[in-house]
């Protein structure tokens, strides 16, 4: 590749002056500052019984990071154009010899990174409230039944090791950034267009909203014949303009107890990275005839 | 104008490129239960405006864990009606959580059943014995469509075997959906044990229980547990084994 017509090095230091940019903004700490409380404050409203105290835990906190990562991402990635042209900084930038695609590049890394860290943090902190509950139940039920034989305690134990942690929590929590993702490259395609910060954020969570029944619309078009063409017009658009953002929900089935199998994984994350993908080159579409 | 139109041609082909691949990705998850059933207008009605649209946004766990919990409040207050009604759009919800329709027959099979056989407000036992009937029946309907939702895991039909069992005294069917259970993948050794020795109950069918009950006794010394020997032995006595066929009387 030319390296005049696409720098990594150029991509990486508008990234991380993005990311140096969105650390510094409050609104950031006080999304990661609730989250983190919801996931703390699960413990307190899953104090039934241990096997449905987990699953309260689970779904709360799996829950947290996703709306909190899924706001990150609209919400970070809808101010950055528009700052920067109030803020003349894009002038600065883009009259320096820099592509409009390494700009957009660059940004979108920038929220990326600052998504990766932001769940890597709620991920950390409801690990650490899982593995607490777990012990303390376990410690729990050796106590009660200290006068039961060995094969029962052991049955006991074992019960609760399996309804805390698994493997599928890793691959609902790398959904969840999945999404995030996704969520961040739209944005910023709807950016590039938008006229306004808050035409963009507006935008975006109707796309979300969207997104997740896109996948009854598509359903519904694909397999239901006698619906009237105008109907199956209708949801022909909804299927082939949205994203269906419900097929990177995996946590629904993970705390449920489903095994996701490691192909499905892959075919999601596969589908993500083809997203983000095409709306990243449709943004530099956009934005490299965007006047300025 | 050319521009807007050649980026709504664009987003307009890459849809027509990734719908396929969506579809078979939506198929391939249904095929393995894994996709959240249609949330229908009934259960907009039931919980609330707010409520559908976080379910709609991909938090039905979280509004479904919401409401198993005042379902757990509803408990402990024994609001049986609201318990039923609760755990009815709990499970619409999260259908594929083992735990939520176990705990719902478990409350209506169980609890509320108890609280109607005795119920102070109802003089006529005959209706309070109808009312605990109508509960287990609550508590079956539960499981019943746990199982049609999760037709692989083996904790649902064991514990509709354990509902036949206690609650309706009907060993046969226990014993068949002990046995169905014992043919799902990661199910307890005991379930295996417990769909024999409920069959040793079956009126008529102690020939085949012995035998069955014998062939496990004799597959491994981990296998003679009290329950099973004293089955054996009762069997021995019914069908008149010779007592040189018969299995030792101190085995363990």
């Amino acid at each position: 590749m030319n390296a005049r017509f696409f720098s990594l090095g150029r991509v990486r230091a508008i990234g991380s002056n993005t990311f140096t940019e969105l650390t510094r903004l409050r609104v950031f700490y006080v999304f990661l500052l609730f989250a983190l409380l919801l996931i703390g404050s699960s413990v307190v409203m899953a104090r039934l019984s241990f096997q449905q105290e987990f699953q309260v835990l689970k779904d709360i906190s799996l829950g947290a990071i996703s709306i909190f990562t899924s706001l990150l991402a609209i919400l970070a990635t809808a101010r950055m154009l528009p700052q920067d042209i109030e803020d003349r900084t894009v002038y600065t930038i883009l009259a320096k010899p820099v592509a409009r695609s390494e700009y957009l590049v660059g940004k979108l890394a920038g929220v990326l990174v600052l998504l990766a860290i932001s769940t890597a943090v709620m991920a950390a902190l409801f690990f650490a409230a899982l593995y607490i509950r777990e012990q303390s139940a376990l410690a729990e039920t050796m106590r009660q039944m200290s006068a039961a034989p060995p094969e029962q305690v052991a049955d006991a134990l074992r019960e609760i090791r399996d309804s805390t942690f698994h493997a599928d929590l890793l691959a609902g929590i790398a959904a969840i950034f999945i999404k995030a993702a996704v969520l961040a490259s739209l944005t910023l395609f709807i950016s590039t267009f938008a006229s306004s910060n808050i035409f963009t954020v507006v935008v975006a969570v109707v796309v979300y909203f969207i997104g997740h029944l896109q996948g009854t619309a598509r359903e519904f078009w694909l397999q239901e014949q006698g619906a009237g063409w105008f109907t199956r017009i209708f949801l022909a658009c909804v299927a082939l303009l949205f994203p269906d953002l419900q097929l990177f929900n995996l946590n629904d089935q993970v705390v449920a107890g489903a095994t996701i199998p490691p192909a499905q994984f892959v075919e999601t994350a596969l589908l993500g990275c083809f997203y983000v993908a095409i709306y990243l080159p449709l943004s530099v579409a956009v934005f490299a005839r965007k006047e300025l | 104008m050319k521009r807007s139109i050649a980026v709504l041609v664009g987003v307009l082909l890459f849809g027509a490129a990734r719908v396929p691949a969506e579809h078979a990705l939506f198929t391939n998850r249904a095929q393995r239960h894994l996709v959240a059933v249609a949330l229908d207008l009934s259960l907009r009605e039931q919980i609330g405006q707010l409520g559908f649209i976080a379910a709609l946004s991909g938090f039905r766990a979280i509004v479904a864990d919401l409401l198993f919990i005042q379902a757990h409040v509803a408990w402990e207050r024994t609001e049986w009606s609201r318990v039923l009604l609760l755990f009815g759009q709990v499970t619409s919800l999260q259908p594929h959580s083992i735990l939520f329709w176990d705990i719902a027959a478990w409350h209506m099979a169980w609890n509320a059943s108890a609280a109607a056989l005795h119920n102070p407000a109802q003089p006529r036992e005959a209706l309070r014995i109808r009312a605990q009937r109508e509960y287990f029946d609550l508590g079956r309907d539960f499981l019943e469509r746990g199982i049609q939702n999760n037709p692989d895991n083996p904790k649902l039909y064991e514990a509709l075997g354990r509902l036949y069992r206690e609650k309706y005294k009907d060993h046969a069917r226990a014993s068949e959906f002990f046995a169905k259970a014992a043919e799902k993948p990661g199910a307890p050794s005991y379930v295996k044990r417990f769909a024999l020795y409920e069959l040793s109950y079956c009126e008529g069918r102690e020939r085949e229980a012995y035998d069955r009950l014998l062939r496990l006794y004799q597959s491994s010394e981990n296998e003679r547990l009290p329950t099973l020997i004293g089955r054996l032995k009762y069997l021995e006595e019914q069908l008149n084994i010779a007592p040189d066929q018969r299995i030792p009387d101190q085995t363990r």
